[in-house]
């Protein structure tokens, strides 16, 4: 029989795992295992805690900005070999960092946790870098004119976060409260923290 | 390569869907785990992963959700490196198995340069039909150099199986109306370019 239709993708993708298991190739549980860890181990929550702590600890802070790959890994936090540089940027009031992969969509996945759907979407690919008020405005961040846009497009192997705005609200607040604030939306730079903890905020 | 893959700047696209809708695919996360079987048993590196999908066909690229590009990319090597056969691939689906067009040539980085955080520099004006991560927005721009990343592969060679010379990247910032003069809204933009991609700007008196 012809069959000129393209297989589902269920089913291709069970193939290539069939013909690598057939070969003895791949190990028995390795799928499981693989995507236990990743779900465990590589979370929002990682990058949040770096946060946290760097708003509490100006000692951190400062070495985080210097060197965000050993900041990560004195928090327990790894890198995959290739991600050889992690690059963290402070936003200010009057300064808005946002990151991005033009060309396919990197990031760094073990800190903020995988990617969401719409950063590997081809419309924020295509638009950030060149329409970014714009954009960021339909995702509901309005800034101000007076705000400088700095938009990281992610094209070598080095990786970009983002140290949020501590919201003044939550000045004084212990680091493990703080980091549960943390989005990773706000480590992309398609949201800013600062209403957090005002009256405003909690009717939400 | 001028590929499709190339989206910054890209004009035409509609609203971004934001927040993610959350869905449930079981066969994503089973084509995340053999993507990550083939890494980790160095069936591949990242540059031949990338340029895996970048070797897809433009239609089958745009039309394709971003975890069949992953699932191409490893199919598709997997096959090139005779780890498993199309024919069997092929055998095992009721449908055709699309995997990426054919590899062409690779190329080596030029002689060793540097440039200095605050010069001034220039995106040469590249053409390259293999892998490349200039994105073609930058082709001739000239930006300011703001960080230096210690040094990695160079991709255009690595992701063809070349011996890769390993050389910094660095972070250059553009203004957004300078990429693209009177369409953009004003930013800077930070690209991270390796070495062989930029050139010096020679004062002109
Ligand atoms: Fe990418």
């Amino acid at each position: 029989m012809t069959d000129t239709h393209t297989a589902s993708l269920d089913q291709r993708t069970r193939a290539l795992e069939s013909a690598l298991a057939d070969r003895g190739l791949l190990p028995p549980g390795f799928v499981e295992e693989f995507t236990a860890h990743a779900e465990e181990q590589w979370v929002t929550a990682n990058g949040a805690r770096m946060v946290a702590r760097a708003w509490t600890d100006g000692d951190f802070r400062e070495r985080m900005l210097k060197d965000g790959r050993s900041a990560a890994a004195e928090m327990g936090f790894g890198m995959p070999e290739h991600h050889r540089h992690l690059v963290v940027l402070e936003n200010t009031p009057d300064i808005h960092n946002l990151i991005v992969c033009t060309l396919c969509s990197c990031t760094a996945y073990t800190i903020i946790g995988a990617a969401p759907d719409w950063y590997k979407d081809m419309e924020y690919r295509a638009r950030v870098v060149r329409e970014s008020r714009t954009a960021l405005k339909e995702m509901g961040l309005d800034l101000p004119a007076s705000t400088e846009i700095r938009v990281w497009d992610t094209t070598a192997d080095t990786r970009y976060m983002i140290l949020p705005v501590q919201p003044p609200a939550t000045q004084g607040w212990p680091a493990d409260r703080l980091a549960d604030i943390v989005t990773q939306a706000s480590m992309i730079g398609t949201e800013r923290l600062d209403g957090v903890g005002t009256p405003a905020a909690a009717k939400e | 390569m001028d590929g499709m893959h190339d989206l910054g700047g890209k004009q035409g696209f509609g609203r971004i869907a934001y927040p993610a809708r959350p869905h449930d695919e079981t066969w994503e996360p089973l084509a995340r785990a053999l993507s990550a079987w083939a890494v980790k048993n160095r069936h591949y590196n990242m540059d031949e992963y990338r340029h895996a999908i970048e070797r897809m066909a433009p239609i089958h690229y745009i039309s394709a959700p971003y975890y069949e590009r992953v699932l191409t990319a490893a199919a598709t090597l997997l096959v090139e490196k005779g780890v498993v056969t199309a024919a069997e691939l092929a055998a095992r689906v009721d449908g055709t198995f699309p995997l990426s067009l054919p590899l062409g040539p690779g190329r080596e980085a030029v002689p060793p340069q540097s440039f200095a955080i605050g010069e001034t520099v220039r995106v040469r004006n590249l053409f390259v039909p293999g892998h490349v991560r200039m994105p073609g927005y930058i082709r001739g721009k000239q930006g300011v150099v703001v960080h230096i990343s210690p040094p990695y592969p160079f991709p255009d060679a690595h992701a063809h199986n070349m011996q890769a010379a390993e050389e910094p990247t660095y972070d250059v910032r553009f203004r957004s109306t300078e990429l693209w003069p009177e369409s953009a809204d004003e930013a800077f933009v930070h690209v991270g370019v390796f070495q062989s991609y930029l050139e010096k700007v020679r004062n002109r008196a």
